[in-house]
């Protein structure tokens, strides 16, 4: 059974998490996408959904904004359920709640519309702002936020920015609406290198100042570590390890985890020029175990979470 | 230092625009000696890639090599003839790219890629080029039994590890690497990255290897350069680049890098 530290702590008996999943599964066909799926997003704060493609990260993701309707298990905002598909009354007030920033900035603005169309388009939809004149107010004040120069940026088009600035762009659209959610989907990994950190900066910044309760999904655990406050190891739709990121990385117990720190490029440290066939094995061999669905979560520390498997790390 | 295998030599490609043109080389220099490993980093547009298609001779309009030579073992590439280039290409330049995996015939069996390559290349029979592909494979991690397979029975490392198998039965003296593990995930990235090392220290064939990634890069390579639009700003070895980097901007690279906590004992500040 999967119980959370926070479920006790007294921080949580008074602030309700804004977002809540109990024991949600997916399944595509034969496939289980999802496998008791549980956590909490908190307001102010970051969870971190880490692990290689396909681990089902992404689908959490999607069945939190109501993209794609869970197979079994709850979705809690703000302490009350929301069915799947949304209720044509419930999609607008869902929606300015929740709002999502996506991985390709290239493909998410409209490039035929101003930046200013967008973001006006989307107070427009939610009903922000009273006329013309207050939405171009709140327009610029949005890229103001996001570190874009309001006046310049509104009347250009998409191909006009960088791939860093659209970026900044879908994160003003969706701050525009005073949400409560923030879904982050890979946003930073269609970027160069050198702007990334700028990026995750600015999410950081925004998600403090707006009190945002923010997923942060990501395949590269360091940026996990600077971005969110928990993190949570997923492997083959099952999370592994979760709790506070500091601890996570720091004492890590899950074999998939290990071998995922592993993995991290490191400049000082060489690969081996032998034996590159252990590393294979051994990464095969962790796969495999981890790969098997197990029931039993043992509390580590306070805020600490592990999934038993033959080879979980217990000393 | 050892004899250069590649030299390339006051390197220019411009891009031809409707209007002039854009610069994306700019008389760049390099070489590679034999058994050696060098990076190329730099961010996107900043010509690394265009360097690559370059050395292989696949540059299309609108690139166009204003000036330089790439010499392969004291012979201009770029004299060459498209029927000379192409008993170079693959047979001592084997190239890797970033989406290499999707090249794979999805109508063919693995072992039939193999020969289509081999045959054409070396000669070979059905039988040998079997042979060949059984000990490649073997080579890379992945069972010989699985000749028969199609490409969508493979995941994506695995489909990566075929096309360098590939690579690698040609026996080239060089292989162009352009972020041959960038779509992968991390793990499966360092399983690819320790068989490569290992191989490369064993064969001795030449790597030059592209990507954005300065840690990775550091952790394979002997020499790195670093491009900054078009210009190679910064050349030396991978403990000198690392430990004391000249140009401000290789240490804004290496800066960008997002680290694990130091130790992981002791938490460096969050963003």
């Amino acid at each position: 059974m999967i119980t959370h530290a926070d479920d006790v702590s007294e921080t949580q008996l008074q602030t309700l998490p804004v977002v809540q999943l109990k024991n949600v599964t997916k399944q595509f066909g034969s496939l289980h996408a999802l496998r008791g799926i549980t956590f909490d997003l908190k307001a102010g704060r970051a969870l971190a959904l880490v692990g290689e493609s396909g681990c089902g990260k992404s689908t959490c993701a999607n069945i939190i904004s109501r993209t794609i309707a869970q197979s079994g298990g709850d979705v809690l905002l703000n302490g009350s359920e929301v069915p799947s598909p949304l209720r044509i009354k419930d999609e607008k007030p869902f929606r300015r709640n929740v709002q999502m920033i996506f991985q390709d900035p290239f493909s998410s603005l409209n490039p035929a519309f101003t930046i200013r169309h967008h973001i006006s388009r989307a107070l427009k939809i939610h009903g922000h702002g009273i006329n013309r004149a207050d939405r171009t107010r709140r327009v610029l004040e949005t890229l103001d936020l996001v570190g874009l120069e309001g006046e310049t940026a509104a009347s250009k088009y998409p191909h006009q920015l960088s791939g860093g600035q659209r970026q900044r762009v879908n994160i003003a659209r969706a701050l525009a609406v005073q949400p409560s959610v923030l879904l982050a989907d890979e946003p930073t990994s269609m970027l160069d290198v050198s702007i990334r950190l700028d990026i995750l900066k600015l999410l950081s910044r925004v998600k403090r100042e707006r009190n945002l309760a923010m997923l942060y999904i990501t395949h590269d655990i360091a940026t996990a570590y600077q971005v969110a406050e928990t993190i949570v190891i997923m492997f083959a739709g099952q999370m592994v390890e979760w709790g506070d990121s500091l601890t996570v990385l720091s004492q890590p117990r899950h074999p998939y985890t290990k071998l995922l720190l592993s993995a991290v490029p490191d400049p000082e440290r060489r690969f081996h020029v032998e034996n590159s066939m252990e590393y294979l094995n051994e990464a095969t061999r962790i796969r495999a175990i981890s790969r098997v669905y197990s029931e039993d979560v043992i509390q580590i520390g306070e805020n600490h979470f592990v999934r038993k498997t033959e080879a979980t790390d217990f000393s | 230092m050892m004899e250069p295998l590649l030299e390339i030599k006051n390197l220019s490609i411009d891009y031809l625009l409707d209007h002039g043109s854009f610069q994306a080389v700019k008389s760049v220099n390099l070489s590679i000696a034999r058994g050696e490993i060098l990076g190329l980093a730099g961010e996107s547009g900043c010509g690394k890639s265009t360097i690559a298609f370059a050395v292989a001779r696949l540059s299309k309009s609108p690139a166009w090599i204003v000036d330089g030579q790439i010499m392969l073992d004291g012979r201009d590439l770029l004299q060459l003839t498209e029927r000379e280039m192409q008993k170079v290409r693959w047979r001592r330049i084997g190239m890797v790219f970033q989406s290499a995996m999707n090249s794979l015939n999805p109508l063919m069996r693995i072992e039939r890629q193999f020969h289509d390559v081999l045959h054409r290349h070396l000669d070979t029979s059905r039988e040998q080029s079997r042979e060949i592909a059984e000990k490649m494979l073997l080579l890379v991690g992945i069972s010989p039994d699985r000749l028969s397979n199609y490409p969508h029975q493979f995941s994506g490392g695995m489909r990566q590890r075929i096309v360098i198998a590939i690579c690698l039965a040609l026996d080239p003296d060089l292989i162009i690497m352009d972020e041959p593990t960038t779509a992968l995930d991390v793990v499966v990235q360092r399983e690819i990255l320790e068989q490569i090392a290992e191989l490369q220290k064993t064969r001795q064939f030449s790597i030059l290897f592209i990507t954005h990634d300065l840690h990775l890069m550091a952790q394979i390579c002997h020499r790195m350069a670093v491009m900054l639009k078009g210009e190679v700003v910064e050349l030396g070895d991978v403990a000198q680049m690392l430990n004391r980097p000249q140009h401000n901007y290789t240490k804004t690279l290496w800066a960008a890098v997002p680290k694990l906590p130091e130790n992981r004992l002791t938490a460096e500040a969050r963003l």
